[in-house]
């Protein structure tokens, strides 16, 4: 029984910024829920009132249906992984693992064997005598990870925990993340600022913006169907296009009109939904992976248009080319056997079952 | 030397090295040979100031009184069988290990009071704190030596007036040593404060959050985190200390001159009353060499628990 409960949770920080403006949010039991945004949206300020680091200045925090807002961390039953590990340096790996059940007056047998068993879970049972010091980076966050597991606390608390890795260690120790959850299944709150570290880990993901949360849902339901421009532009990498578009109703039938004269129809699946916004400036959005080169499909809704490419990017497994419309710069993801150069006209096809339109004031998703 | 070594090797692999060069040309290619010469100054101003006059205290401490014979250590054997000298190395222990104790908990009291208030005020308080190891020692001694004045004793005056019998602060024996312990207190408890104030503040602030969550209160953060991570400079700054309060001269010599009863006679004051004022330069200069083998061995065990504790946490 760990869920947690955040109701209506402000922070006010001295000198009156607000970094948490009023968020509710419900997490079950095992859930693995990943807090993303970008770098100062509050994130940290949310996860660190949860663990009862920093005080809550309106609202109610529950975990496991207890309210804790008065409660001090060492009484919340939550563990922690920092960003920078935060090991005791002047102690083991077995002493940073044991040191919660050690404080807490644990049998010596029984701290044996639960650090033993984190350490053959982490893969770490040869380094228990080594000083922080002495290991890597990649071994020193499994030792964190460790020190959380050993409580076998109520909920697992990780705040940005592998933004100190190299990019290969980062996805490693990602997988290992997982595989730790899926056997603990202890509920998880993880903090991120990387779009594909939340959609990969999450069972939920919580996009977060200037304190306020945009969206909750799953990985899949938040880049098929965000709920705001923010949303749409911060999950998918490369990001969305928007493009300035006007929607017009002629001739009985809904059509986008996009600078350089480019006139697209709206699929009938939509007409009912964006028919009220007719005759507005809307804000066309679509995927570069929906933005390709013309091939045989049987997609019903495939439009075409013209374009030219300015810059040409070879990935490999891909080729990325970008061009602008009217100052909007629009990617799109091209097959690498098709033949591209800049400057050279190209035909486009737009999956438009794909596509979204937002109000460009209230940057909702219509 | 071994830095010097490992270059040489990369430098010169055996296969590639031209064989036998001469010896003293590969020696002033060594790196460890130029860093040698660069510090030559320095090591001259050290082996001026600090070995020379070591040396010639040694070679004094070894001669008759009239300064002309060698007598070996008949000077330290002597001195061990007074009694007056068997009770300046007791008083000299009793002054310096109870005055470094007292400065270390003060100064470790007062750091956690300055590191617990808010910015702005803790820089006035720091500073107010540290004045009276600003002051001369010699001068601020006057004014403690006046507070204690039998006649005009600032300190008996509110004693009586709170219905206290006046004290005899320079007087009687164990008042003196109080006193004298007191003062060296008083004057060097705010280098403990300022030492251990920075290093509180270099604890990073995330090792005591990650402390509350794994269930530590106050007292065993203190306990298990900041007292660990400290020891290095509560070990550094104790020697140090235990060496300059040992060697202390000013505040006994101007506080009691060794009186009453030569009862507050420390090594620094018995070797200047030995050896200028009784005439005895052999004598006093063994005195004051008395406490060098015990200081060295104490120094090389800290610091190499220093060193050890350096290499394990650091980095
Ligand atoms: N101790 C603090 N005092 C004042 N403002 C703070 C403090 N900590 C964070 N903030 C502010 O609160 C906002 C959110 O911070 P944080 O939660 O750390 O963001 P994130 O973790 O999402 O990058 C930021 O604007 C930051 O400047
Ligand atoms: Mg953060």
């Amino acid at each position: 029984m760990a869920q947690v409960s955040l109701r209506k949770i402000v922070k006010e920080y001295e000198g009156g910024v607000q970094a948490v403006k009023g968020i509710d949010l419900e997490i079950a039991d095992h859930e693995f829920v990943v807090l993303v945004g970008p770098s100062g949206c509050g994130k940290s300020t949310t996860l660190r009132m949860i663990a009862g680091l920093e005080e809550i200045t309106s609202g109610e925090i529950a975990i496991g249906g207890q309210v804790v807002n008065d409660i001090p961390p060492r009484d919340r039953d939550i563990a922690m992984v920092f960003q920078n590990y935060a090991l005791y340096p002047h102690m083991s790996v077995y002493e940073n693992m044991g040191f919660g059940l050690t404080l807490r007056k644990f049998p010596k047998d029984e701290i044996r064997r639960r650090v033993e068993n984190a350490a053959r879970i982490l893969d770490i049972g040869n380094l228990l005598d080594r000083k922080p010091k002495a290991l890597s980076g990649g071994q020193r966050q499994r030792v964190a990870m460790g020190r959380a597991i050993v409580r076998d606390p109520k909920v697992f608390l990780f705040d940005e925990p592998l933004s100190n890795l190299d990019a290969k260690l980062r996805v490693q120790m990602r997988t290992e993340i997982k595989k730790v959850h899926q056997t603990v299944k202890t509920t998880t709150v993880y903090v991120t600022h990387d779009q594909v570290e939340a959609m990969t880990l999450a069972d939920r993901v919580v996009v977060m913006n200037q304190g306020i949360i945009e969206q909750v849902g799953a990985p899949q339901e938040l880049y098929h169907h965000p709920a705001t421009r923010f949303v749409a532009g911060f999950i998918g990498s490369p990001a969305m296009n928007f493009i300035p578009a006007r929607l017009e109703n002629g001739a009985g039938a809904l059509r986008m009109h996009l600078p350089n004269d480019i006139v697209l129809p709206v699929p009938a699946s939509r007409t009912q939904r964006y028919a009220p916004h007719a005759g507005r400036e809307v804000l066309f959005g679509i995927r570069p992976e929906h933005l390709t080169e013309v091939r045989a499909t049987d997609k019903p809704n495939i439009a075409t248009f013209q374009a030219t490419p300015e810059v040409v990017e070879p990935m490999g497994m891909e080729t990325l080319v970008h061009f602008w419309m009217q100052g909007a710069e629009v990617c799109a993801r091209l097959d690498p056997a098709v033949p591209v150069e800049p400057g050279r006209p190209l035909t486009m096809a737009a999956d438009l079952d794909q596509m979204h339109l937002i109000d460009p004031v209230s940057g909702r998703v219509l | 030397m071994a830095d010097g070594n490992v270059v040489m090797a990369r430098g010169m692999p055996a296969a590639v090295a031209p064989p036998q060069k001469g010896t003293l040309h590969r020696i002033a290619r060594r790196r460890s040979t130029l860093a040698f010469l660069m510090t030559l100054p320095l090591l001259a101003v050290i082996g001026g100031l600090v070995a020379y006059p070591f040396f010639y205290a040694l070679y004094l401490s070894m001669l008759n009184k009239r300064m002309t014979r060698f007598v070996g250590i008949d000077n330290f054997t002597f001195l061990l069988s007074r009694e007056t000298f068997q009770a300046v190395i007791w008083q000299s222990v009793l002054f310096a290990v109870s005055a470094v104790i007292a400065k270390a908990l003060i100064g470790f009291i007062l750091a956690h009071v300055l590191h617990a208030l808010p910015a702005k005020g803790q820089r006035k308080w720091r500073g107010m704190l540290l004045v009276p190891w600003v002051i001369p020692p010699a001068v601020s001694t006057l004014a403690w030596w006046w507070m204690f004045d039998p006649s005009y004793s600032a300190i008996n005056w509110v004693l009586t007036t709170v219905g206290v019998p006046p004290v005899a602060w320079l007087g009687e024996p164990s008042w003196a040593r109080f006193s004298v312990i007191l003062v060296n207190v008083w004057y060097g408890a705010p280098f403990f404060m300022i030492m251990y104030l920075a290093a509180l503040k270099s604890v990073p602030d995330q090792l005591y959050e990650a402390a509350a969550i794994d269930g530590a209160t106050g007292w065993q953060k203190l306990r298990y985190v900041t007292v660990p991570m400290m020891k290095n400079i509560i070990a550094i700054t104790v020697l140090f200390s235990l060496i300059v309060t040992f060697a202390n001269f000013d505040i006994v010599r101007i506080l009691t001159n060794g009186g009453p009863q030569d009862k507050t006679h420390i090594f620094g004051t018995y070797a200047f009353q030995v050896g200028i004022q009784s005439g005895d330069i052999p004598l006093g200069s063994a005195v004051s060499l008395f406490m060098f083998p015990i200081l060295a061995v104490f120094a090389i065990f800290v610091l190499r628990d220093v060193t050890r504790r350096n290499k394990e946490m650091t980095g």
